[in-house]
C-alpha cells in the first residue's frame, strides 16, 4: 500500500510546487508591466509636423518622446555635399539616400550618439562643426549635412526616427 | 581554540553544513536559523485552521508592500494631482488597475485575517503567560495597521478620503489645551490640504515598514514560547508535536490558497464592494458628503466614538477600547487558557465577538436615537468584558481540567 | 470547527455595511451587458451613447479623464477617432509669441471641457455645478441602474409636491428635486445605425457609454479573473490532496 503511494505523493507534491511556482512567477508580469510607459505616454509616441513654415537652409526642432528631433530643410549644396563623399571616409558607413525619404528633408534625432548631449547647429548662428551639419559641444563630435559622424568620439551617425510623409508638406514621426 | 574562547562564544561559528552553504552559514547563521525556526520548529499537533491566519496575514502584508511599491512609482502626493494620478494608474498604466485594486482590497482582507487572528487569540487564550509579549507586539501591529490604513485611505483624495481625514484628525482637537496646536502640526495647514496629503504619503510608507519590523518581534517572541493550541496545554513530549515543515507549511498553504480564492473573487468581480462610491468624487473642501462612514474595519471603533455624547469622552473611549486589549494578559485571572474548558468565559468571548459585529453595524448607521442607544450598550459591554468580566470570571468560574494534547486529539476523534 | 465557520461567515457577511445605509428610494435593477462573469460592454450601444453624450450631455458636463484615443476601446478606428477629436477645439500653447491659441483636438487630448473653469460652469447653470461624468457610474451607489433611472425619472410631479423655481421633479433623485432639466426625450438624437431613438434607448445607450468611461478595464479584469480563479482552484485541489497525503500517517 505505502509502496504504491510513494510515487503518487511525489507527483502531487511536484505538481503543486510547480503550479505554485508558476503562479508566483506570473505575478511578476503585472508588477513589472506597471513600470513600462503608460498608454498616455505611448499615445504621444507619434507626432505630426507641418513642414511648410521651414524655409530652405533652416531647421526646426520638435519634441518626440521627450527627445529633440532635428528637421533640416537642406539646400542644394548641402544635399550635394552629403551625397558626393567617399563612403570609405565615414566612421559609420551609410549612404545619404538611406537616411532620407526626400532629399530636401533630413529628419534625425538630436541626440549625440556618444553620451546623449544635444548637438549645436540648429540655429544659423550656431557652430555647425567642420562638416556643416552639427557639432556636439560636450566632447567635440562633428556631424555632416546628413547627420553622419565625421570626427570625434561618437561611434554612430545621428539616429533617423521612424517617420512617413503624409503629404508633401506633412510628416508623422513615430 | 578553546584557550582564547573562554565562554565558548565562538562555537557558534561552526556550521552544521559544508561547502558554500557552510561558508555562508558560519559567517551569517541565517540558514541555520531558518532551518531551526521554519523547518524543524516543533508545533503542537492539535492546531486547527484558526492557526493559519497569522501566516495569511503576513502574506497580505507582503502583497500590500509589493503593490504599494509599484503604485508609489505612479502616485503623486499632492492635492492637485493625487486624484488624477490614481485615475491614471487605473486607466493608462499597464495593469495599473490590477495593482491598485489589489492594494485596495488586500487592505480589507488584511484586516479580515487579522480580526480572525485576534479572535483566535482571545478564544484559545493565546495572550496568557508566557505569551504576553507575543500578544502585545500583535496589538502594536494592529494599532499601526489602523494608522497605516487611515493614512492610506486619504491618499486617493476622493470625498471620503478628504472628509474621513478631516473627521479623524479633528479627534486630536479634543485634547485639552494643546489639541488645536497638535491638529495644526499634524495637518500642516488649517484644513486637510496639500501639505497634509504629502506628509500622509510619507507616513503611510513609514508605518507600513514599522509593521514589518514588528512582525519580526512578533515571530521571535512566538518562537521563544512556541504556539498555543486549542487545548491550551503545552506539549508534554515530542509525540505531541509536529515539525513545522512539511506539516504546517502544507496545511497553511492549503488555507492560504482558499483565502486567496476569496480575495481573487472579490478583486476581479466586485473590486469596489468594500469601498464607498463617494471616493470616486474628487475631494471638495466645500461640500461634505451626506453620510460619512469610515472603512468597514473602523466601524466598531467609530460606533464607540459616537456612543459617548462628550467630544473628549468619545475620543478617550475609542482609544481606550484598544488600550484595554494591551493589558488583557493581566486582566484575565484564570490559569486555564482555552475557552473549551471555561464554560462561562466562553460565552463572554462569543458575546464579545457578537458585540464587535453589532458595533460594526451601528458604526455604519446614522447617529439617530435607537442606533446610539444600541452603540452605548455595545460600548458598555466592550469595557465590561475586559475590565470586569476578565478578572471576575477568572475567580468565580470553575473551569474543567484541560486535556493534554494527546487526550484532546483522542476525544476529538471519538466525536467525529 | 463550528465556531470557525460561523465566525468567518459572519465576518464576510458584515464587511459591506457602508452600502447598507442607503436611501429609501427604490432603484430598479436593469440587465446590463457588462454584468456577470463574462460581461462585456455592448459596443454599438456605447458608440450610440457617445453620440448622445456629444450632442446632449457635453453641453454642460465635462469628461476630464477620457481622451479621444480611449475611444479605440469601443471599436472606433483611428480615422474615426481623429475625425471625432477634430470636431472639438482645445486650448494649447504658449506658442513662440507667448500666446495661448486654440486648435483642433487630436486623439491624445482629453475630451474638451464645455466651460473654462468650475465657476463658469456654476454661473451658467444657476449655481448648480454639472458634475464631471468620467466616473459618474462608479461615483453613485447603484451605479448604472441609478443613472438610467434618473434619466427616465422625470415623471409627472405628484399634486402635493412643491417644486421650487429652477428645480425639476425626478422620481429617483434623493429628495426628488434635481437642478438638471430633463435632458433626453424621444428622438433627441438621431442615430446613424437606424436604431429607434426612444427615451429608453437613448438613456440606456448613454449609460452604457458612461459605464465604460468609469471602468474601461472591466473586460480585461473579468477575463483575467476567470483565469486566476481557475488557476487558484486547481492549486487548491493539489494542495488539498498534498495535505491529506502528508498528514495521512499522523495519528489524530
Amino acid at each position: 500500500m505505502s509502496e504504491n503511494n510513494k510515487p503518487r505523493r511525489d507527483f502531487i507534491k511536484l505538481a503543486s510546487m510547480t503550479l505554485g511556482g508558476v503562479g508566483a512567477a506570473s505575478l511578476v508580469v503585472p508588477f513589472i508591466s506597471t513600470m513600462q510607459p503608460g498608454k498616455d505616454a505611448l499615445a504621444l509616441a507619434s507626432t505630426e509636423i507641418d513642414l511648410s513654415p521651414i524655409p530652405e537652409g533652416q531647421s526646426l526642432t520638435v519634441i518626440w518622446r521627450g527627445k529633440p528631433v532635428f528637421i533640416k530643410h537642406r539646400m542644394t549644396d548641402e544635399i550635394q555635399s552629403a551625397k558626393e563623399i567617399n563612403l570609405d571616409d565615414l566612421i559609420d558607413i551609410q549612404d545619404d539616400s538611406a537616411r532620407v525619404l526626400q532629399d530636401k528633408w533630413l529628419v534625425v534625432l538630436g541626440v549625440c550618439t556618444h553620451l546623449g548631449c544635444v548637438p549645436l547647429g540648429q540655429k544659423t548662428t550656431d557652430n555647425k562643426g567642420d562638416f556643416g551639419g552639427w557639432f556636439c559641444p560636450c566632447h567635440g563630435s562633428h556631424y555632416d549635412t546628413s547627420g553622419r559622424i565625421r570626427k570625434g568620439p561618437a561611434p554612430k551617425n545621428l539616429e533617423v526616427p521612424p517617420y512617413v510623409f503624409l503629404t508633401d508638406n506633412r510628416i508623422k514621426i513615430g | 581554540m578553546s584557550s582564547n574562547d573562554p565562554h565558548g562564544y565562538k562555537k557558534t561559528l561552526s556550521s552544521p553544513y559544508s561547502g558554500v552553504k557552510g561558508w555562508i552559514d558560519s559567517r551569517l547563521p541565517l540558514i541555520r536559523m531558518m532551518e531551526a525556526e521554519y523547518l524543524k520548529f516543533p508545533v503542537p499537533k492539535s492546531l486547527n485552521y484558526f492557526w493559519s491566519f497569522g501566516g495569511i496575514a503576513m502574506f497580505c502584508l507582503i502583497g500590500l508592500i509589493l503593490s504599494g511599491i509599484f503604485l508609489g512609482m505612479h502616485y503623486k502626493p499632492s492635492a492637485e494631482d493625487a486624484f488624477n494620478s490614481v485615475e491614471r494608474i487605473m486607466r493608462d498604466v499597464q495593469f495599473g488597475w490590477l495593482v491598485r485594486y489589489l492594494h485596495m482590497n488586500l487592505a480589507s482582507f488584511f484586516f479580515i485575517a487579522v480580526y480572525i487572528h485576534i479572535f483566535r487569540a482571545l478564544y484559545f487564550g493565546s495572550y496568557k503567560a508566557p505569551r504576553e509579549l507575543v500578544f502585545i507586539f500583535g496589538m502594536l501591529m494592529f494599532l499601526l495597521m489602523m494608522g497605516t490604513a487611515f493614512l492610506g485611505y486619504t491618499l486617493p483624495w476622493g470625498q471620503m478620503s478628504y472628509w474621513g481625514a478631516t473627521v479623524i484628525t479633528n479627534l486630536f482637537s479634543a485634547i485639552p489645551v494643546v489639541g488645536d496646536a497638535i491638529l495644526l502640526t499634524l495637518l500642516g495647514d488649517f484644513t486637510v490640504s496639500d501639505a497634509t496629503v504629502n506628509r500622509f504619503y510619507v507616513l503611510h510608507w513609514l508605518l507600513a515598514f514599522a509593521i514589518v519590523g514588528l512582525v519580526v518581534f512578533h515571530v521571535i517572541t512566538l518562537h521563544m514560547t512556541g504556539s498555543n493550541n486549542p487545548s491550551g496545554m503545552e506539549p508534554q513530549n515530542w509525540d505531541e508535536t509536529l515539525s513545522f515543515h512539511p506539516y504546517m507549511t502544507i496545511k497553511d498553504t492549503k488555507a492560504m490558497v482558499l483565502f486567496f480564492i476569496v480575495v481573487a473573487f472579490v478583486l476581479f468581480f466586485f473590486p469596489n464592494i468594500m469601498g464607498h462610491s463617494d471616493n470616486y468624487i474628487r475631494a471638495n473642501s466645500m461640500v461634505t458628503p451626506a453620510h460619512i462612514v469610515p472603512e468597514w474595519y473602523f466601524l466598531p471603533f467609530y460606533a464607540i466614538l459616537r456612543a459617548i455624547p462628550d467630544k473628549l469622552g468619545g475620543v478617550l473611549a475609542m482609544f481606550g477600547s484598544i488600550a484595554v486589549l494591551f493589558i488583557l494578559p493581566w486582566l484575565d485571572t484564570s490559569k486555564v487558557r482555552s475557552c473549551l474548558y471555561r464554560p462561562i468565559w466562553r460565552i463572554c468571548v462569543l458575546l464579545f465577538a457578537l458585540d464587535f459585529f453589532i458595533l460594526m453595524y451601528m458604526g455604519a448607521k446614522p447617529a439617530s436615537d435607537i442606533y446610539v442607544l444600541i452603540s452605548r450598550i455595545g460600548t458598555a459591554y466592550w469595557f465590561l468584558f475586559f475590565l470586569v468580566l476578565a478578572p471576575l470570571v477568572g475567580y468565580l468560574e470553575t473551569p474543567r481540567q484541560p486535556l493534554t494534547i494527546s487526550n484532546f486529539l483522542r476525544d476529538k476523534k471519538a466525536l467525529t | 470547527m463550528r465556531i470557525f465557520s460561523l465566525f468567518i461567515l459572519t465576518i464576510l457577511l458584515n464587511v459591506n455595511f457602508a452600502g447598507a445605509a442607503g436611501s429609501k428610494i427604490d432603484i430598479p435593477k436593469y440587465d446590463w451587458s457588462w454584468k456577470g462573469f463574462f460581461g462585456t460592454y455592448d459596443r454599438s450601444a456605447a458608440q450610440r451613447g457617445l453620440k448622445v453624450y456629444k450632442e446632449v450631455c457635453s453641453g454642460c458636463h465635462s469628461m476630464n479623464l477620457i481622451a479621444y484615443r480611449n475611444l479605440a476601446d469601443l471599436g472606433f478606428s483611428e480615422q474615426q477617432i481623429k475625425a471625432i477629436a477634430s470636431e472639438s477645439l482645445v486650448e494649447d500653447g504658449p506658442n513662440e509669441d507667448g500666446d495661448m491659441f486654440e486648435r483642433e483636438a487630436i486623439p491624445s487630448d482629453r475630451f474638451a471641457n464645455p466651460y473654462p473653469n468650475d465657476n463658469a460652469a456654476r454661473a451658467a447653470n444657476n449655481g448648480a455645478y454639472p458634475p464631471d461624468l468620467s466616473l459618474i457610474v462608479k461615483a453613485r451607489p447603484k451605479g448604472a441602474d441609478y443613472i438610467h433611472s434618473l434619466l427616465l425619472g422625470y415623471k409627472d410631479t405628484p399634486t402635493d409636491f412643491k417644486v421650487p423655481e429652477g428645480m425639476w421633479y425626478n422620481k429617483y433623485m434623493e429628495g426628488h428635486l434635481i437642478a438638471m432639466p430633463a435632458p433626453l426625450m424621444d428622438g433627441a438624437v438621431e442615430y446613424d445605425d437606424g436604431t429607434e431613438p426612444t427615451l429608453e434607448q437613448l438613456s440606456s445607450d448613454v449609460t452604457t457609454f458612461l459605464a465604460w468611461a468609469a471602468e474601461p478595464s472591466l473586460e480585461h479584469r473579468k477575463r483575467l479573473g476567470i483565469k486566476v480563479l481557475l488557476f487558484l482552484i486547481a492549486l487548491f485541489i493539489l494542495t488539498y490532496i498534498s495535505k491529506e497525503k502528508i498528514w495521512r500517517d499522523i495519528k489524530h
